[in-house]
């Protein structure tokens, strides 16, 4: 199968300390790839240079097969990328339609069209089986964590995404709220979005992750089928870089770092 | 902006996201939410609607001069320019900026309106926009260094509250004063609207709030888009005609202190130029996608950024806003005292315009604020030194009483902050 989204080679330094080496990263359309490491492993960096926030130093952004140059957020979003931060980036004064809709407002002749977004919102909300928010005029601020969580993805579901990476999802929720929020992720994959599970959660990663990418300092250990490897052998390849045959040979804790 | 929200009260959170078509059918269950909104600290307008009814009452019972008509024009004069540079400040405000020196770019502004109008004898409109240019340089200056160079906003105007005080005394020279007697710029203050046109204006002004409303609540409710009940709407639009109306048939009456005599009649012409500005700008900020920006830049910059708005441009656009009202507001202020002088703009006239958007319901902490706050917050401020005025008090009194009420009116913005985040409204 084709990758929608393929990183090849790719290379970041911030000063001296050299945070990707050569990573080579693939999202396939329908399944789920859960991005784990370490702290400092380097997923944030890999996922804000996919996200076109950090440039890249050297190494191939490609998207369905063809190379893109992508210069910024915009650029990434164009090519249907999205990306649901940790910290959410939802504004706390707007009220759901408007933070969906934050930065691609509708207009019509008489300024912004509150009536085509409210509809479209309630649409994708709807079609994501969404039935936790009590009104899309509600404000931010009130939604509980996974609600918030909802609405960030719902958000980019909203522009017709090809790809959605999710920081973190489930890391600051409670039992009931991760199931919803990892529901929703299966639902995404099974539309045929490609979806990027960034995560330090093993139980999350194998319950809905189809393939499994591992970041050991900033290179990566392994990209395996999730129905490859078992729950220690992913903890080995996150805490030491390597497990079995699987992993990198050399130690780079010694090479280059 | 908040009022289009109207999620039924208590509903519980498992009730599907389906069923919520028909949102807060009744007025009963508008006025809950509005309760539990206040309670939730979400205060708007509110305390200034009460502190303006406060200080009325106060007033008017200790001096029979306050309420007369006379007066009250007066009142409308004093609170135009006051307004004016209010809903300049709402813009940085919204930012969770402050500009400091809003107070000072109005007098340079005004020197410079007003030269152009004694040296070169340009009409009023080429000399008008020649100060508000000048306002909006100076707020692209301000804009550029606290967006580009990061530096506080807070220091940066207080730097140029300083050195643009230097502009009039320049150009003027101390203790001088230009005379500001263009017959339609000084007109603002002290001509009125004919009486006729005045109720037309007023009568078209309901009537498309009206109509507004009513095709706004039409058009939602047939979609089944979240909407406000039709009472709701109504009593808007009849508490909007009763003081629009009640405002020009108190302001057509005759309001001479010798009415055998002389015959003073209509609307200030400063009052349409205020509700000019203030529709323009409410239809800026709730209606286009730039206020929606602004909105989202102060209630979240990162999110902002995140979301493809260039936050950077946003906040140099703030302070221009906020500068060319200041100009505009320096002109509104020249054209009420005739004359501009070095000391225009300084004193407490940034602190007013501070107070009055603070007041009026806009928050010091960004995100939070709409331009009619600046209307209703600037006539509160007025009302002070206008009824202090007829009291007879020492000077003194006027700035404690100011200082007073700005501070009392943060501190409303303060906690209900904390309300806010704890009731999550």
């Amino acid at each position: 199968m084709e990758p929608l989204l393929e990183l090849r080679g790719v290379n970041k330094s911030f000063g001296v300390v050299h945070v990707l080496h050569d990573v080579d990263f693939a999202v396939y359309p329908g399944q789920v790839t859960a991005l784990v490491g370490d702290n400092g492993a380097g997923k944030s960096t890999l996922v804000k240079i996919i996200a076109g926030i950090y440039g890249r130093d050297s190494g191939e952004y490609r998207f369905d097969g063809k190379q893109v140059e992508v210069h910024g957020p915009r650029d990434v979003a164009a090519l249907g990328v999205e990306v649901v931060y940790q910290d959410l980036a939802l504004c706390d004064n707007l009220d759901i339609v408007q933070n969906m809709f934050l930065g691609r407002e509708e207009t019509s002749t008489f300024g912004l069209d509150e009536v085509a977004m409210e509809t479209r919102a309630r649409e994708t909300l709807s079609s994501l089986s969404v039935r936790t928010v009590k009104s899309v005029r509600q404000s931010v601020a009130s939604l509980s964590g996974g609600q918030r969580q909802t609405v960030a993805i719902a958000k980019a579901v909203l522009w017709n995404s090809k790809v959605v990476l999710l920081d973190e999802p489930t890391a600051a929720l409670g039992v009931a709220q991760t199931r919803q929020v990892l529901d929703l992720v299966r639902r995404l994959a099974d539309r045929g979005l490609g979806v990027v599970l960034i995560s330090h959660n093993m139980t999350d990663v194998f319950e809905v992750a189809d393939r499994i990418t591992a970041l050991y300092l900033g290179r990566v250990a392994a990209d395996v089928p999730v129905k490859d490897v078992n729950h220690s052998q992913v903890v080995e390849l996150i805490t030491a870089g390597r497990s079995g045959d699987l992993g990198i040979s050399e130690n780079p804790a010694t090479a280059t770092v | 902006m908040t009022d289009t929200q109207s999620a039924s009260a208590a509903s519980p959170a498992s009730s599907g996201f389906d069923n919520d078509n028909v949102q807060a059918a009744t007025i009963g269950d508008s006025a809950r939410e509005y309760v539990a909104r206040l309670r939730g600290g979400d205060m708007g307008s509110l305390p200034a609607i009460l502190g303006l009814v406060f200080l009325f009452i106060v007033f008017a019972s200790l001096n029979d001069k306050f309420l007369t008509t006379y007066n009250m024009a007066n009142l409308v004069v004093q609170a135009g320019s006051i307004c004016v540079m209010a809903m300049g400040i709402v813009f940085v405000l919204l930012l969770g900026e402050i500009d400091l020196s809003a107070g000072v770019a109005g007098g340079a502004s005004a020197t410079i309106t007003a030269l152009v109008l004694i040296d070169y004898d340009l009409n009023w409109a080429l000399a008008t926009l020649a100060g508000v240019a000048v306002g909006a340089l100076i707020g692209l200056v301000i804009g550029s260094l606290v967006s580009y160079l990061g530096i506080p906003s807070f220091v940066v105007t207080l730097a140029f509250f300083l050195a643009l005080q230097a502009v009039p005394l320049k150009l003027i020279g101390s203790g001088g004063s230009l005379r500001f007697n263009d017959p339609v710029l000084r007109g603002l203050s002290i001509k009125n609207v004919p009486v006729t046109a005045g109720w037309i204006a007023a009568i078209v002004i309901v009537a498309a709030f009206a109509a507004l409303s009513l095709w706004q609540y039409r058009s939602l409710s047939s979609k089944g888009l979240v909407h406000q009940p039709l009472g709701l709407v109504v009593l808007r639009i009849v508490v909007l005609g009763v003081i629009v109306l009640g405002l020009v048939a108190l302001l057509n009456a005759n309001r001479s202190p010798n009415p055998n005599f002389l015959e003073i009649r209509g609307v200030p012409w400063v009052l349409p130029v205020v509700i000019g500005l203030l529709l323009f700008w409410t239809f800026v900020l709730t209606k286009t996608r730039f206020g929606r920006h602004l909105y989202a830049v102060g209630g979240n910059a990162e999110a902002a950024r995140r979301a493809g708005i260039n936050v950077q441009r946003i906040r140099i656009a703030a302070f221009v806003i906020c500068s060319s009202m200041a100009a505009l507001s320096g002109l509104l202020l020249a054209s009420y005292v005739g004359k501009v002088s070095p000391g225009s703009g300084g004193g407490n006239v940034l602190l007013y315009a501070v107070g009055a958007a603070v007041i009026g319901g806009t928050s010091l902490f960004g995100g939070r604020g709409r331009a009619i706050d600046a209307v209703i917050g600037g006539a509160v401020i007025a009302t002070i030194p206008n009824g202090l005025g007829l009291l007879n008090q020492a000077s003194y009194i006027n700035f404690l009483v100011t200082g007073g009420v700005l501070l009392l009116a943060a501190s409303v913005d303060a906690i209900s902050r904390r309300r806010r985040s704890s009731a999550g409204v």
